[in-house]
C-alpha cells in the first residue's frame, strides 16, 4: 500500500516520528541505510541529564518512546542535582546500546501502520512545491503524501581522523552523498557542522581499581510516567572516574598539528559545549587534569566508553594518550576516537511545526536541524510526526510554547535564532524552568498527547485520576487544621521543626523549608500515589516562585496570542527598519512573540507590526 | 503622538551654547508663551528669531529661536529649537519651563523614532503605535543605548559582569553536576555578591535620585511653629548676594514661596504656616497645606528654638517628619540653650543665629553634603538618569532584595539564581544589553564542560 508518510533515517529522530505518525493512524514507511542500526547510540551510551531528561519525560507525556525504551534497556539509572531545586533535578540512565536498538526494533516492528524499508533516499518528488515522495538511489520511486527527514549526521558524511578523511556515517556506515546537493538545489542554505566521538576500550584491559566508583541512585526511578522503578538499584552497573594528568596533555601539544581539527581539515563548526581533548588542553591551558568517565556500552559486549575523550588525533597517538592515563597503561582500543562532519539545513528555513517554508509536506528533525543529541533528536522527530499527521487531517499543528516544554524553547531557539554550532539543550535557555519540571512533564503535556491520539484511553484515565488526586489532597491539606496542643508540638519538634502558638493549616506547615511532605502522616492519613504527594509538596512548597514564574509567562503569552499570517507581505509594512524588515522575511514568525525574540527586531518594529495586523483585522 | 516633547539636545554643561529642541504640535505655542519678543505663532517657518525666555517674572536668559513648522523638519513635526547659553542652570531651567508649559519630557532616541514613526503614517495609526510603544518602552533594550554614554554605561557593565560569571557558575552547576573540578557556587558566595550589589546599586540610585531632584529644583520646605524664625531662615538665603530671588504671593495665607540658586543649584523654600493645632478654620486650612507639603518635599528643614523647651507642637512636627531625613535648625543660639544636639537622633543638625546670621554658612553646608551637590558639580550632567533608567535600577534593587529573601529562606541556589537573573536581564535593559546567549557565552569561554 502507497504510504501516506515517508520518514528518512531510523535514528532517535526518526523512529520517534514513524511510531508518531502510524499511532496517530497514518500509513508510514520508514526509510533506513540499515535496519540493525535502527536506533543506534553512535555516540555516550546514555540517555537524559539535566533538561535533556526533561525531554525525554515530556516525549513520554506526550505518547513518544523513547522514555519507555530507556527503562527498558537501562543499565543505571542516576537523578542529577537532588542538592539544588526541583526545577533542576534531572533523571539520565546509562542505557545498553544493543538493547536499546533491539526493544526500538521490536516496538516499531509491532506497529500495524509501520513498514521498514533499508534504502538510501537520493531525492525527494517534488510537484508544485509540495512533497510527495522520495526517490531511493536505486533508482525506485516511493510516492507520499508527506516526507520527513531524520538524516542525522549522514549528509555527506565525512570521518576525520588526523590528516585522513573519508566518506562515511558512524561505524562505517555509508554516507548519504546525493540528498544535501539535491536539498540545495531546491534553495535549502546548507551548513556544515562537525562533532566528535572518544574512542571505545575493551573492558577486561582497564584497571579499575585505579578509577573512582560512580554508582547510580538507589531509588525507584523510571523515564516513563507509566512504569515504576525501571531497574532494582542492585543490578545497576557502576560507571567509572580517572582524570588525564601533564602527561596526557604533553602528548596532545606534542602531536596538536596531527589532528584533523588543528591541522586544518575541519571545515565544520563543531559544538560549543562538546570540545575534544586537544580543544580542552589548549583553551584551558592552566588545567592541570581533565576528568574522563569510563562508561559501560552494553552488557552484550566489552566496550567502555572514555566520555570527556573526544579527538580527532591519528591512531597512533591515540594509542600513546589512552596509555598515559591512569588505569588504562594497558588498555586495548576497540574502536578509536574521530571526529564527523556532516550537512544540515539553515533551521530558519522551517516552520515552528518542523515543516519547512521551501517545500510543503516536507519535515525536518533531528541534526539535519543542527542539533546535537538524542534526546533533543527525538522531541523534534515526534514533534514533525505529530505535526505531518495533524498537516495531513488539515488540522492546526501542535506548536509548544515556551513556557509549556522544553522540546518548545529547542524548536522556538532553532526557527527563529538558526544556529551556529549544533545546538544542544541547556537549562539556561529555559526562562520558565521552574515550570519546566521533571515531575510535572505529565501534567503540562498529557492532554496535548491525548487529543492527538498518541495517548490511549486507559493511560489518559490515570493521568486524570492523578490530576483529580493531587487537587484532592491540596484541598485536604487546605483544608486540616492543626492546633498548637502539647502533643501536636512535640510531634513537630521531633520531625523537627519549631513548634506552634496558632492553629496552621497542613498547607502552610508544608511552606516551612524543613517540612517533606511525608512528615504530614503524623497528623493526617496520606494515602496516596508518591508521585501525587511529591506534585503536592512541590507545588505548595514553591508556591511563591512557581506564581511568580507563571505571571512572566503570562506576559510572554500576551505576544505569542497575537499571530501572524506567514505569508505576510512585510514590504507592505511602511516604516519596519530595514534590518528588522530583513530579518523578519527571512524568519517569517507566526506570532508576535516569535518576531519579538529576533535579534534585530527591536520594540518599535513590534510595534508597528502590530498596528499593522489590528488595522488589517488580523 | 500628539503630545509635544522637550529634551536639552547638547550635552549640559559644556559648550558656550546650549540647544533645548521641542517637537510636537504645540511646540510653537508653548515656547511662545515663556518667549519676549515677536510672536512666534505668527513668524515664517525656517526663521531664528532673537528674544528672550521669561518666566513671567523676569528673564532667565537671552535667546535665539528656530521655528521650523511641519512637515519639512527632523520628525516631520513642528520643531522649535531655543538656543541659549551654554550654562547648566539656565538651561535645565528653560528645560524645566518648557516641560510646565506643556511638553513631556523626551524618552531617549523619541525625537528620532518620530522621524522614523512619522514617514507615511496617520493620526489614528500613530497613537497606537505610542500606546505600544509606551507600554514595550520599559522592556525595550536597544532605544536606550543611543542616549548612554560613558561612565553610567560602563558603570552598570561592572556590576553586570561580577553578576555574569556568578550566574555562568551556577548555571555550569546545574547543567554539569558532575564536573567536580568546577567550584561549586555556595551560598556564601551568593551572599557575598548580593550584598555587594546592593550597596552599588542602592548608591546608583541615591545619586540618581539626587540628580533628579537637583535637575527639578530642590523643593525645600521650611517649617516650625511659630515666632522660632524660620521666615529670618528664609530671608537670609534670600538676602545672599548669589542668590537670584523671587517671590511669588502664596496662595493660602503665610505661605511663601522663593527659589533661590544655590552654587547654580535651584532650591526652591516654602516658609509655612506656623503648625499648630487650632480652631480658626482659615488657620487650619493653612496648617493642613503646610503638613501636605511635606509630603512632595525633597528636602525639609525644621527650626526650633533652642532656647526654649521642646512643647508639644514641636514634637508633632518632628514626629511628622521623622522619617524624612530633615535638617534640623536649632535657633536663636544667642540665648541660654534648653535644646543641644545630643539631644535628637536626626542626622542633620545646625544650630543658628538669624539675628546676627551666624550658622547660616553651616546649614548650606549641611543642604550641599545631603545632597552632594559638590560632586555632582564635578560630573558630567549627561549621564543623569532618566526616569525610565532610574525604574528599572529599581526593579533589579527590588529583584535583588527578592534573591536576598529566598536565600535567607533557604531556598535552593537555581531558585535564587533566577532572580539574580533577573537583575542582570534589567540591568542589561539600562544599557540595551541584553541578549539571550550572553551567558551561554560566558559559561562557555569561562568553564571547560563537554563529552
Amino acid at each position: 500500500m502507497e504510504p501516506e508518510i515517508i520518514v528518512v533515517g531510523g535514528g532517535h529522530a526518526g523512529v520517534e516520528a514513524a511510531l508518531a505518525s502510524a499511532r496517530i493512524g497514518h500509513i508510514t514507511l520508514l526509510v533506513t541505510g540499515n535496519i540493525s542500526n535502527i536506533a543506534d547510540m553512535p555516540c555516550n551510551p546514555s540517555i537524559g541529564g539535566p533538561a535533556k531528561g526533561i525531554v525525554v519525560r515530556e516525549i513520554d507525556a506526550l505518547g513518544g518512546e523513547m522514555a519507555k525504551n530507556t527503562d527498558k534497556s537501562s543499565l543505571q539509572m542516576k537523578m542529577l542535582n537532588t542538592k539544588k531545586g526541583p526545577a533542576v533535578w534531572a533523571l539520565r540512565a546509562q542505557a545498553d546500546k544493543e538493547l536499546y536498538k533491539k526493544e526500538m526494533l521490536a516496538t516499531l516492528m509491532q506497529e500495524e501502520n509501520l513498514t521498514i524499508k533499508e534504502a538510501l533516499v537520493k531525492e525527494l518528488l517534488i510537484e508544485d512545491k509540495k512533497a510527495v515522495g522520495v526517490l531511493l538511489e536505486d533508482g525506485t520511486k516511493i510516492k507520499s503524501k508527506a516526507v520527513i527527514l531524520t538524516t542525522g549526521t549522514y549528509l555527506k558524511g565525512t570521518i576525520l581522523v588526523g590528516s585522513n578523511k573519508e566518506e562515511g556515517g558512524p561505524h562505517g556506515e555509508k554516507a548519504s552523498n546525493y540528498l544535501s546537493p539535491f536539498l540545495k538545489s531546491i534553495g535549502f542554505k546548507i551548513l556544515r557542522l562537525k562533532t566528535g566521538t572518544p574512542p571505545r576500550l575493551a573492558k577486561d584491559s582497564i584497571d579499575f581499581s585505579k578509577a573512582e566508583l560512580e554508582k547510580g541512585s538507589d531509588e525507584d526511578l523510571a523515564f516513563s510516567y507509566d512504569n515504576e522503578g525501571a531497574l532494582a538499584y542492585k543490578y545497576q552497573i557502576p560507571c567509572h572516574l580517572i582524570y588525564t594528568n601533564e602527561k596526557t596533555h604533553q602528548i596532545i601539544k606534542d602531536h596538536l598539528t596531527e589532528s584533523s581539527m588543528y591541522g586544518g581539515y575541519v571545515e565544520g563548526v563543531g559544538p560549543r559545549y562538546c570540545p575534544s581533548i586537544e580543544d580542552k588542553v589548549v583553551r584551558f591551558a592552566d588545567k592541570p587534569r581533565h576528568q574522563l568517565f569510563l562508561e559501560p556500552e552494553s552488557l552484550s559486549y566489552d566496550d567502555i566508553y572514555l566520555q570527556g575523550f573526544s579527538t580527532s588525533m591519528p591512531h597512533y597517538v591515540q594509542e600513546q594518550m589512552v596509555h598515559s592515563l591512569e588505569g588504562l597503561e594497558h588498555a586495548k582500543i576497540l574502536k578509536y576516537a574521530y571526529a564527523i562532519e556532516y550537512d544540515a539545513i539553515d533551521p530558519k528555513q522551517i516552520k515552528p511545526s518542523l515543516e519547512t517554508k521551501i517545500i510543503e509536506n516536507l519535515y525536518t528533525a533531528g541534526q539535519i536541524n543542527g542539533t546535537s543529541g538524542y534526546e533533543e533528536a527525538a522531541g523534534q522527530g515526534l514533534m514533525a510526526g505529530i505535526n505531518a499527521s495533524l498537516k495531513l487531517e488539515n488540522k492546526e499543528p501542535l506548536i509548544l510554547k515556551r513556557n509549556e516544554s522544553y522540546i518548545g524553547v529547542l524548536i522556538d531557539d532553532l526557527v527563529t535564532k538558526g544556529v551556529t554550532d549544533p545546538y544542544r539543550l541547556l537549562t539556561s535557555r529555559a526562562e520558565y524552568r521552574l515550570l519546566l519540571r521533571d515531575d510535572n512533564a505529565d501534567l503540562r503535556l498529557r492532554e496535548y498527547g491525548h487529543q492527538v491520539g498518541l495517548i490511549k484511553e486507559e493511560t489518559y484515565k490515570k493521568f486524570l485520576q492523578k490530576k483529580k488526586d493531587i487537587n484532592e489532597l491540596t484541598r485536604v491539606l487546605r483544608e486540616t487544621k492543626i492546633t498548637p496542643k502539647e502533643q501536636i508540638n512535640q510531634a513537630l519538634m521531633s520531625i523537627p521543626t519549631s513548634p506552634i502558638k496558632d492553629s496552621i493549616t497542613l498547607y502552610d506547615l508544608l511552606k516551612r523549608p524543613e517540612i517533606k511532605i511525608d512528615d504530614l502522616n503524623r497528623f493526617i492519613t496520606l494515602d496516596y500515589d508518591k508521585d501525587v504527594k511529591k506534585e503536592v509538596e512541590i507545588n505548595i512548597s514553591y508556591e511563591g516562585y512557581i506564581a511568580k514564574a507563571e505571571k512572566e509567562a503570562l506576559k510572554m503569552l500576551d505576544l505569542e496570542n497575537k499571530k501572524i499570517d506567514i505569508d505576510i507581505d512585510y514590504d507592505d509594512i511602511p516604516n519596519i527598519a530595514s534590518e528588522a524588515k530583513e530579518k523578519l522575511k527571512e524568519i517569517r514568525p507566526l506570532t508576535l512573540g516569535q518576531a519579538s525574540r529576533i535579534s534585530g527586531v527591536n520594540p518599535a518594529d513590534i510595534a508597528i507590526l502590530s498596528v499593522y495586523l489590528k488595522k488589517r483585522g488580523i | 503622538m500628539n503630545d509635544t516633547i522637550v529634551a536639552i539636545s547638547t550635552k549640559l554643561g559644556e559648550g558656550a551654547i546650549s540647544i533645548i529642541r521641542v517637537s510636537g504640535p504645540e511646540s510653537i505655542n508653548i515656547v511662545n508663551k515663556l518667549f519676549k519678543g515677536k510672536d512666534l505663532t505668527k513668524v515664517t517657518s525656517h526663521t531664528i528669531n532673537y528674544g528672550f525666555i521669561n518666566d513671567g517674572i523676569k528673564d532667565i536668559d537671552e535667546v535665539l529661536v528656530s521655528i521650523m513648522r511641519a512637515p519639512k523638519t527632523f520628525t516631520r513635526e513642528d520643531i522649535v529649537e531655543v538656543n541659549c547659553h551654554g550654562g547648566i542652570a539656565p538651561t535645565l531651567k528653560i528645560l524645566e519651563l518648557i516641560n510646565q508649559a506643556g511638553a513631556r519630557l523626551a524618552e531617549p532616541g523619541e525625537f528620532t523614532k518620530r522621524a522614523f514613526l512619522n514617514g507615511r503614517i496617520d493620526l489614528t495609526q500613530a497613537e497606537a503605535v505610542m500606546d505600544i510603544i509606551q507600554s514595550k518602552t520599559d522592556a525595550n533594550r536597544s532605544l536606550a543605548l543611543s542616549s548612554l554614554e560613558g561612565n553610567l554605561k560602563n558603570y552598570i557593565t561592572t556590576f553586570r559582569d561580577k553578576l555574569k560569571y556568578l550566574l555562568a557558575n551556577i548555571e555550569v552547576n546545574i547543567d554539569y553536576p558532575e564536573y567536580y573540578d568546577i567550584e561549586e557556587i555556595t551560598l556564601e558566595d551568593i551572599k557575598k555578591t548580593i550584598t555587594d550589589l546592593k550597596v552599588d546599586l542602592q548608591d546608583l540610585i541615591t545619586r540618581s535620585v539626587e540628580r533628579l531632584i537637583v535637575k527639578n529644583g530642590i523643593k525645600t520646605i521650611i517649617i516650625g511653629r511659630p515666632n522660632v524664625g524660620k521666615s529670618s531662615i528664609l530671608n537670609t538665603f534670600l538676602k545672599e548676594d548669589k542668590a537670584i530671588v523671587t517671590n511669588i504671593e502664596g496662595t493660602t495665607r503665610d505661605l511663601v514661596e522663593g527659589e533661590i540658586i544655590f552654587d547654580g543649584i535651584e532650591l526652591s523654600l516654602i516658609d509655612t504656616a506656623g503648625i499648630r493645632e487650632t480652631d480658626n478654620i482659615v488657620e487650619k486650612i493653612g496648617v493642613e497645606k503646610s503638613l501636605s507639603l511635606i509630603d512632595n518635599a525633597d528636602l525639609i528643614i525644621v527650626v526650633l528654638n533652642s532656647s526654649e523647651e521642646l512643647t508639644d507642637n514641636d514634637k508633632f512636627i518632628l514626629d511628622k517628619v521623622k522619617d524624612r531625613n530633615p535638617i534640623i535648625v536649632l535657633n536663636k543660639n544667642d540665648l541660654k540653650a534648653k535644646l543641644h544636639k545630643e539631644d535628637f537622633t536626626f542626622d542633620h543638625i545646625v544650630s543658628t543665629n538669624t539675628n546676627s546670621f551666624t550658622g547660616i554658612d553651616s546649614l548650606k553646608q549641611e543642604i550641599k553634603k545631603m545632597f552632594n551637590l559638590d560632586e555632582i558639580k564635578e560630573q558630567d550632567y549627561t549621564y543623569l538618569a532618566n526616569n525610565r533608567q532610574l525604574l528599572l535600577a529599581k526593579q533589579a534593587k527590588k529583584n535583588l532584595e527578592e534573591a536576598e529573601k529566598s536565600l535567607l529562606a533557604d531556598a535552593p541556589v537555581d531558585i535564587i539564581e533566577i532572580d539574580l537573573r533577573a537583575v542582570f536581564d534589567t540591568l542589561g535593559e539600562i544599557t540595551g544589553e541584553n541578549y539571550s546567549d550572553e551567558l551561554l557565552d560566558e559559561l562557555f569561554k569561562d568553564f571547560c564542560v563537554g563529552k
